[in-house]
């Protein structure tokens, strides 16, 4: 047994740690968040560059054909600057799907151009019902003159308006259960019959889409996977990006820590740093406990899903449900211990408090995960 | 990154489920709802302790001359895996096991090696741990309990409380202070001390339970011999401490264990017991509160295998090692209060009724667990530690 990460990977988090420190500042993610872009296309062309946007991609495909304990490595250092811009909805949503489903054809056309920062992708998976199960998928997708016509609406769906294709969960048919009846499509964007519109958010480092269809066809090559039976495949591609997301926001929880030690050591109370005061010293101590568990589960999880372990799906269940509540306390206790100067729009930490929100309510919340937890060690 | 084992840890772990399987004693029942033996238990788990050690299914990790098996931590974490699975039966000297032992194998001389450890490991000698005082509790190293020498002795004078299995105990780590002229930290020194010397009186302290499983015990002139002292005469603050981190992780690897076995027995009683007239497992807001305990017991393992890995690999534990009682305590706390949750009003009930639920043995367990967060040390200095150690908080 190790469960550390090695020199490889410790080295992968000092280049990102550079890179991103460099390239990723303050400034840089502030004015993203003012535009729809989300990001440059210099800056992702040195992800590119960096080979990250392949990283979890087969060599054949232009990829790095590494593991999710790496990209983990990458997703911590990646939240620690809040990085913004379509990385997870193109690599870890479009991109993975298209990795776990993708026909040959579709694979080879992709995921190379993914890697090479030439093709940008997402995943148009929930809808107004806001549900994460398969009872939520109820866009249309009917089998017309040997293609689809997809009719209905997506919702919360990341990126969707930089994405060069989207990736569509709809149903073709219904089943005895759910789960029957969802298929995958590649879709176009400016498909005709497909509308994005760019929705304001809370989080503006996260780019949220409405998605709706009215009879936009698709001819049969747009199918990825077995007709009406992808549910399973779509499961593994979520539960795979919700791991990595779990160490996206570890990366961030860690950073808010940070950043509030600091200041806790240099701002002066009743002439002394607040750092000094019991009151501070035990809700630091709190966050530090809260971080290094969520760490614990996150590697744990990204070990199962890389060892393709029975327990990978109650394992990223676990991450995300204990995640969740660690990064919003964090972040919340960050902003408390940091005072006004925390609650103003110039201190970066209301970055972090509002991607940890919108993290929440990524992939299922906490409540969500405890019931999948529950279901799982057949309580 | 790699949670797998080698094939020679695979069987150990066969060889460790195989042999629990045919040698946990018929009359134990575990309950899990008790991770601290209780009084009525004391000696039919002495006689466990004594079976695990003929076994050598204990102190796996000291060295082979002091009794131990020279293992390293993985095969102590799979041993404690594998107890876990097996509902086996807590060890009795936990103190002796857990703090004495290792901390006399880290300091002791040759003769002191030889003679402790290994009676320790076959619970022929209980320890117990005399550290706080009336006076000294969470600032520990401000203890009064006075030694001075007198030719080859040290005369003992003073008292400590708090003392768990003082009254079944043959020896006790005593931290004494041997020089008050010094900084508090610097005139202390750590004595093994024979229980059996005259003038030490064993006072049994009744507890929130309404058992006296704790003690006060007095010093009276006790006369200890020099070769007692361990480590070097004001040099017990450091002996006391440098083993801390070692005791942290394989208590920790214990207390997680017990954790498990004790949630396991909660999940029985939860899918038993019925709340509003239906079954407590089939309640959405106690599926909520059962599906975090399972996480939370779940994350200390993973939390332990980080700090096990660093210490495998030669490196220093980082701050996961630190942060594990304090989770733990928290978990525990809350097991137990929800242990009084899904019992209901049945949870009032006491042993010696004939209503009250598995003999009433959850309501004790739930009241003996409000000590954790005060035992060995408590939450608040805990945290204190954690914020200035490993956070660089400031000292007051």
């Amino acid at each position: 047994m190790d469960f550390g990460f090695s020199p490889e990977q410790e080295m992968l988090r000092a280049t990102a740690r550079k890179f991103l420190e460099n390239e990723c500042t303050s400034g840089f993610v502030r004015a993203r968040m003012e535009e729809p872009a989300g990001v440059t296309d210099e800056f992702w062309a040195k992800l590119a560059e960096q080979g990250w946007l392949g990283l979890v991609y087969p060599e054949e495909h232009g990829g790095s054909g590494l593991g999710f304990v790496d990209l983990t490595v990458l997703m911590e250092e990646m939240g620690r600057v809040v990085m913004p811009g379509p990385f997870f909805s193109t690599v870890l949503l479009g991109g993975l799907a298209i990795r776990e489903a993708g026909s040959p054809a579709q694979k080879k056309e992709w995921l190379a151009r993914i890697a090479a920062g030439r093709g940008r992708t997402t995943l148009a998976w929930t809808e107004p019902s806001a549900r994460w199960d398969a009872a939520g998928v109820t866009c249309a997708a009917r089998e017309d003159k040997g293609g689809f016509v997809l009719n209905g609406t997506k919702l919360f769906v990341l990126d969707a308006h930089l994405a060069d294709v989207l990736v569509v969960v709809a149903r073709t048919g219904e089943g005895k259960t759910p789960e029957e009846g969802v298929s995958l499509f590649l879709v176009p964007n400016g498909t005709r019959g497909v509308e994005v519109k760019l929705l304001p958010t809370m989080d503006q480092t996260r780019k949220l889409c409405e998605v709706s269809f009215k009879d936009a066809s698709v001819p049969a090559e747009a199918m990825m996977g077995v007709s009406g039976k992808v549910w399973p495949t779509l499961a593994r591609v979520v539960e795979r990006a919700t791991v990595a997301l779990c160490a996206e926001m570890c990366g961030g929880a860690q950073r808010v820590l940070d950043m509030t030690t600091d200041y806790a050591k240099i701002r002066v109370a009743f002439g002394k740093p607040i750092g000094t005061y019991q009151g501070v010293k035990h809700k630091a101590a709190d966050m530090l406990v809260d971080v290094e568990n969520a760490k614990s589960l996150t590697y744990y999880a990204a070990w199962a899903v890389d060892e393709n372990a029975p327990e990978a799906a109650l394992a990223a269940s676990m991450a995300k449900a204990y995640v969740t509540d660690a990064y919003r306390k964090v972040a919340g206790a960050g902003i408390q211990l940091h005072g006004g100067i925390g609650f103003t729009w110039e201190h970066d930490l209301h970055l972090y408090f509002k991607r940890a929100k919108s993290s929440e309510f990524t992939f299922g919340d906490a409540t969500y995960h405890r019931e999948r937890v529950a279901q799982l060690i057949n309580l | 990154m790699d949670l797998s084992l080698t094939p020679e840890q695979e069987a150990f772990g066969a060889t460790v489920r195989a042999w629990l399987k045919t040698n946990i004693p018929h009359e134990w029942k575990s309950i899990g709802s008790s991770e601290i033996p209780r009084m009525e238990q004391y000696e039919f788990l002495r006689r466990w302790q004594r079976t695990l050690f003929d076994a050598g299914f204990i102190g796996l990790t000291w060295p082979k001359e002091y009794g131990g098996r020279g293992f390293t931590f993985m095969e102590e974490l799979i041993l404690q895996q594998e107890m876990a699975l097996a509902k086996a039966p807590p060890i009795l000297n936990v103190l002796g096991v857990g703090m004495a032992g290792p901390t006399i194998v880290a300091w002791g001389t040759e003769e002191q090696k030889k003679r402790y450890p290994a009676k320790i490991l076959s619970c022929e000698e209980i320890w117990c741990q005399g550290y706080s005082e009336p006076n000294a509790g969470s600032d520990l190293a401000s203890l009064q309990t006075r030694a001075v020498k007198d030719g080859e002795y040290w005369v003992i004078n003073g008292q400590k409380v708090w003392t768990s299995f003082a009254h079944v105990s043959e020896y006790m780590m005593l931290l004494a202070r041997t020089d008050p002229n010094v900084p508090k930290h610097k005139g202390i020194t750590y004595f093994l001390l024979d229980m059996k010397l005259p003038g030490v009186t064993v006072k049994p302290l009744r507890q929130i339970t309404g058992e006296a499983e704790f003690n006060e015990v007095f010093f009276d002139n006790v006369r200890v011999h020099e070769s007692q002292v361990l480590g070097g005469v004001n040099n017990g603050w450091a002996v006391g401490l440098t083993t801390l981190m070692y005791e942290r992780l394989t208590l920790g690897f214990g207390l997680q264990v017990r954790l498990r076995i004790a949630l396991e027995g909660l999940i029985d009683l939860a899918r038993r017991m019925e709340k509003s007239g239906r079954v407590v497992t089939k309640d959405p807001v106690m599926r909520q509160k059962l599906a975090q305990l399972w996480i939370d017991t779940e994350c200390l393992k993973y939390t332990g295998a980080r700090a096990i890995t660093k210490l495998l690999r030669g490196e220093m534990p980082g701050p996961e090692a630190s942060t594990g009682k304090m989770a733990w305590v928290d978990t525990h706390q809350r097991l137990q209060e929800l242990a009084m949750e899904i019992e209901g009003p049945y949870s009032q009930l006491w042993k010696g009724s004939d209503w009250a639920v598995e003999g009433g043995v959850w309501a004790q367990s739930f009241l003996r667990s409000r000590a954790n967060s005060i035992e060995g040390g408590t939450t608040e200095i805990q945290k204190n530690i954690i914020a200035e150690r490993l956070l660089g908080l400031p000292k007051d």
